[in-house]
C-alpha cells in the first residue's frame, strides 16, 4: 500500500535499529516519552520495543484525548445524552469510556439517542435531517480534532441552524506537557512530539522543550519506521550533545503548521482558564471552550450542564501511569480490576491509552518471545 | 450490541445465560455445528440469524448470505449439506420486489452449494420492529467418516492455512453502508466453502486437523479460541497473511483491524505438517483458493496465546477482541 508499506519495510527497521544500538551508550539508561496516543498504538501494534536496544526505554504520554478525559466530563456528557429531545453524536472510542454510573453504550441500550460519527460534519448533517430534535456533537481531541470541530461550527453558524450544539471537550498539547516536565518525579530524556498535532500546529510550540527544560524533541509520523527514525534523531541529539526541535515527519508537516486551520480554531474557540485532566489534574490555560461569538452553539450553555467533579477511582493509578512512572503492568489494577471489558481508568478505554495498547498487543512482548521466522 | 459481535462479550453471554439453561454434551464445545450421532452416522446440525444492513452489498446479499453461511457451517465441520431451513422475517412494507430478489438469490446460492432448501417459514412483523428483512436459516448435513475435526486433534508444530484475504465481507459491508463516504468498492467474499473443503479433504485426510469458518469476529478470534481450546500457542507471520491493499486501507483510516474484520468465504484450516504443502496446492487450485497461504504455525508455548512476529521485525500479541471494534479519533 503507497505510503504505508514503504514505512513498515522489516529489512531498513533492522538497519535504523543497529543504528540505534551503535549510538547507545552501553551503560546508559534513556528514557524516551511518546506525547501521542497513536505512537504508543503503533510502537505495540508493529512490536516496536523488540527492536530496540534494552538501554532504550518507551514511556507513553498523555496524548490519548479519550483517556485524559475526566469522570465529570463524561457523566455531564451522559446527562445531556438521557435528554429526550436530543440526539447525541460522539466519535467511536468515546462509547466505552466509564463515566461514574456507566457509558454511552449502556446508555444507547437503555434507550438514549447516541449515535457515533466519523467526523463533526456528519452531526451536521443529522441536525439537518432532524429539525426537531437537538442534536449535540460531544467534541473530544487535541489540536488534531479542533479544526474540524471549528469548520463544522463555521458552517452551521452560516447555515444559521438552531438545533446543532456542541460540547466541548478540545485540550490543547503544550502544557500537559509543560506541567508533565514540572513534575518532580519525572526522569526523562527526550520526546518523540506528536505527528497529527504538528499538522495544525507546527513544530515551532516544542521550542520550550529544549529551550526551558533541556530536553530533545523530534515531532514524527505514525509508521513504524518514522517511529525508530525519530529515536535514532533523539539519540544522536544526546550522543552529539545537541538539544533542538526536529522534524521527522516532514511529509507532512509543515514548520509553521496549518495556518487556515489555526485562523478558524482563533475564531470559534477560546482558551478556557483552567480545565481538569484526567490523572494530572487541573491544569491552567490547558482547554478549548467556544468564543463569545459562538455561544449560542455551546451546548454546556444550551443545557445548563452543572460543572461536577467526580474523584477517579482510588485504586486507579493512571496518573502515574501518565506521567511515566509508572509502567502500565506496574499499576496495581492492571488486568485484574482493569481490563479493556471493564475499564477501571481511562487509558484502558481507547486502543491509543498505554495500557489497553499494552494489554491488546503487549503483554506477551515484554518477555521478549521470539517465534522467529519460518523458512 | 457488543454481545453480537462475536469476541469476549459475545462469549461470555454464551457461557453465563445460554451454556446454564440449556446444557447438554452436544452444545457444550460450542462448534460451528452441533455433532449429533445416529446409528453409525454423524449428523452436523447448524442454525443461524441473519441481521445485515444494507439487504443488498456488492458482490452479495441477505439471502445468498443465509445460505453460505450456513452450508459453511456445515463445510468446516466436516459435513456434506443435505438439507436447509429458511425461516424469513418480513417486515411490514418491504418492497415484493425485493422479497422475491431475496429469494431467488437463496435459491441459487443452494444450488451452487448442491443443496436443497427443503423447509421454511414467513412471518411479517409491523412496520418499524425489524430492518426489512430477517433471514434465519438451518442446516443438516453428515460428517465424512474419516475425518476428526476438534482442537483436542491439534498438535504443536500443525501448520495454519488461510483460503485467501481476509476481511473483505466486513470491509465491503462497512463501505457499502456509506457512513464514511469512503470511494472505495470491496466486493464481499460470501461463497460456499465446500469446494475448497472438499479439496482439502482430499489432499489431508485424516491429517486436516481443524476448520472454522472466521465469520464475526474474524480470523484474531477463532485463532484465539483455537489457542485456549487446544492449550497450545499460535504463532503467525505477519507477512504472510493475505489481505487486499484496499480492505487495509479502509482499515487504517478507520484504526481497525483486518484481522477481527468478518469474513463469509473463507476458511482457516490447521493441517499435519507433512500434508500441509500439498493442502495448500490443493487450496490454490480451487475457485476463491487462489490467494491461500500458509500463515503460522501451532507451537507448544507460550500456552493459550496468539502471537504475531510483525513484517516490521517485532512481535505482537493477538487478543480476543472486547465487543464491536470501534473506530479510533485519530
Amino acid at each position: 500500500m503507497k505510503y504505508v508499506s514503504e514505512f513498515r519495510d522489516g529489512e531498513i527497521a533492522r538497519a535504523v535499529a543497529a543504528e540505534i544500538a551503535s549510538v547507545a551508550e552501553p551503560d546508559r539508561h534513556y528514557k524516551v516519552m511518546e506525547v501521542c496516543g497513536g505512537h504508543t498504538h503503533t510502537i505495540y501494534r508493529h512490536g516496536i520495543k523488540d527492536l530496540l536496544p534494552d538501554q532504550v526505554e518507551l514511556v507513553h504520554g498523555p496524548g490519548c484525548p479519550v483517556c485524559v478525559l475526566p469522570m465529570g466530563r463524561v457523566d455531564e456528557g451522559i446527562s445531556v445524552a438521557e435528554r429526550p429531545e436530543v440526539i447525541f453524536t460522539c466519535f467511536g472510542d468515546m462509547m466505552r469510556v466509564p463515566g461514574s454510573k456507566g457509558n454511552l453504550l449502556e446508555m444507547k441500550a437503555e434507550g438514549a439517542d447516541v449515535r457515533m460519527v466519523y467526523s463533526p460534519l456528519d452531526a451536521l448533517r443529522i441536525a439537518r435531517e432532524n429539525p426537531d430534535r437537538e442534536v449535540v456533537f460531544y467534541a473530544i481531541g487535541f489540536e488534531t480534532t479542533a479544526p474540524s470541530t471549528a469548520l463544522t461550527l463555521q458552517r452551521a453558524r452560516k447555515e444559521g441552524l438552531p438545533n446543532f450544539s456542541v460540547f466541548c471537550n478540545h485540550v490543547t498539547i503544550v502544557p500537559p506537557v509543560r506541567a508533565l516536565l514540572d513534575s518532580p518525579d519525572l526522569r526523562l530524556d527526550a520526546f518523540v512530539g506528536p505527528g497529527h498535532v504538528s499538522t495544525v500546529i507546527g513544530c515551532r510550540p516544542y521550542e520550550f522543550m529544549p529551550e526551558d527544560y533541556g530536553k530533545p524533541c523530534v515531532v514524527a509520523g505514525f509508521e513504524p519506521l518514522d517511529l525508530l527514525q525519530s529515536v535514532l534523531m533523539l539519540m544522536r541529539q544526546l550522543e552529539e550533545g545537541r538539544c533542538e526541535v526536529e522534524n521527522q515527519y516532514s511529509r507532512i508537516v509543515p514548520w509553521e503548521g496549518n495556518l487556515a486551520a489555526l485562523r478558524s480554531m482563533a475564531e470559534v474557540f477560546e482558551l478556557r482558564p483552567y480545565f481538569e485532566w484526567r490523572g494530572l489534574g487541573f491544569i491552567a490555560q490547558s482547554a478549548l471552550k467556544l468564543s463569545e461569538e459562538y455561544a449560542d452553539f455551546d451546548a454546556e450553555k444550551r443545557f445548563s450542564v452543572p460543572g461536577v467533579r467526580v474523584a477517579d477511582p482510588k485504586a486507579c493509578q493512571c496518573g502515574e501511569v501518565l506521567k511515566g512512572v509508572l509502567k502500565p503492568p506496574e499499576c496495581k489494577v492492571f488486568g485484574t480490576a482493569c481490563t479493556p471489558e471493564r475499564p477501571l481508568g481511562a487509558l484502558m478505554v481507547s486502543s491509543e491509552g498505554a495500557c489497553a495498547a499494552y494489554y491488546n498487543f503487549g503483554r506477551k512482548s515484554h518477555e521478549r518471545v521470539e517465534i522467529g521466522s519460518r523458512n | 450490541m457488543s454481545h453480537g459481535a462475536g469476541g469476549k462479550a459475545t462469549h461470555k453471554l454464551i457461557e453465563s445465560l445460554l451454556l446454564p439453561a440449556l446444557d447438554n454434551p452436544a452444545l457444550a464445545p460450542l462448534s460451528d455445528a452441533a455433532i449429533l450421532p445416529h446409528g453409525d452416522a454423524r449428523l452436523a446440525l447448524t442454525t443461524d440469524s441473519y441481521v445485515v444492513r444494507p439487504l443488498v452489498f456488492p458482490g452479495g446479499s441477505i439471502g445468498e448470505l443465509a445460505v453460505n453461511g450456513t452450508v459453511n457451517d456445515l463445510a468446516v465441520s466436516g459435513a456434506t449439506p443435505i438439507g436447509l431451513s429458511a425461516a424469513l422475517i418480513v417486515e411490514e412494507g418491504l418492497d415484493t420486489e425485493i422479497l422475491a430478489r431475496e429469494v431467488g438469490a437463496m435459491g441459487r446460492a443452494a444450488e451452487r452449494a448442491g443443496v436443497p432448501v427443503a423447509t421454511g417459514d414467513t412471518k411479517v412483523v409491523e412496520r418499524g420492529k425489524g430492518d426489512g428483512l430477517y433471514v434465519i436459516t438451518t442446516g443438516i448435513g453428515i460428517v465424512d467418516p474419516g475425518l476428526n475435526l476438534s482442537s483436542s486433534s491439534v498438535r504443536p508444530g500443525d501448520r495454519i492455512l488461510c483460503s485467501g484475504t481476509l476481511g473483505d465481507h466486513g470491509a465491503a459491508i462497512l463501505i457499502a453502508r456509506g457512513d464514511l463516504e469512503l470511494e472505495a468498492e470491496v466486493p464481499s467474499d460470501t461463497r460456499p466453502l465446500t469446494p475448497l473443503v472438499d479439496a482439502l479433504k482430499g489432499v489431508a485426510g485424516p491429517g486436516l486437523r481443524f476448520m472454522r469458518d472466521p465469520t464475526r469476529g474474524g480470523a484474531g478470534t477463532v485463532l484465539n479460541e483455537l489457542a485456549r481450546d487446544s492449550g497450545y500457542s499460535v504463532a503467525l507471520w505477519e507477512e504472510r497473511i493475505p489481505i487486499r491493499d484496499v480492505v487495509n486501507g479502509a482499515c487504517e483510516i478507520l484504526g481497525m483491524d483486518p484481522l477481527y474484520v468478518a469474513n463469509e468465504g473463507k476458511l482457516l484450516a490447521v493441517v499435519d505438517p507433512g500434508r500441509a504443502d500439498a493442502a495448500l496446492e490443493a487450496l490454490r487450485a480451487v475457485e476463491g483458493g487462489g490467494e491461500a497461504s500458509i500463515i503460522g504455525e501451532v507451537r507448544e508455548e507460550p500456552a493459550r496465546m496468539v502471537l504475531m512476529h510483525t513484517q516490521f521485525g517485532g512481535t505482537r500479541m493477538i487478543d480476543m477482541l472486547v465487543g464491536d471494534p470501534l473506530p479510533r479519533i485519530c
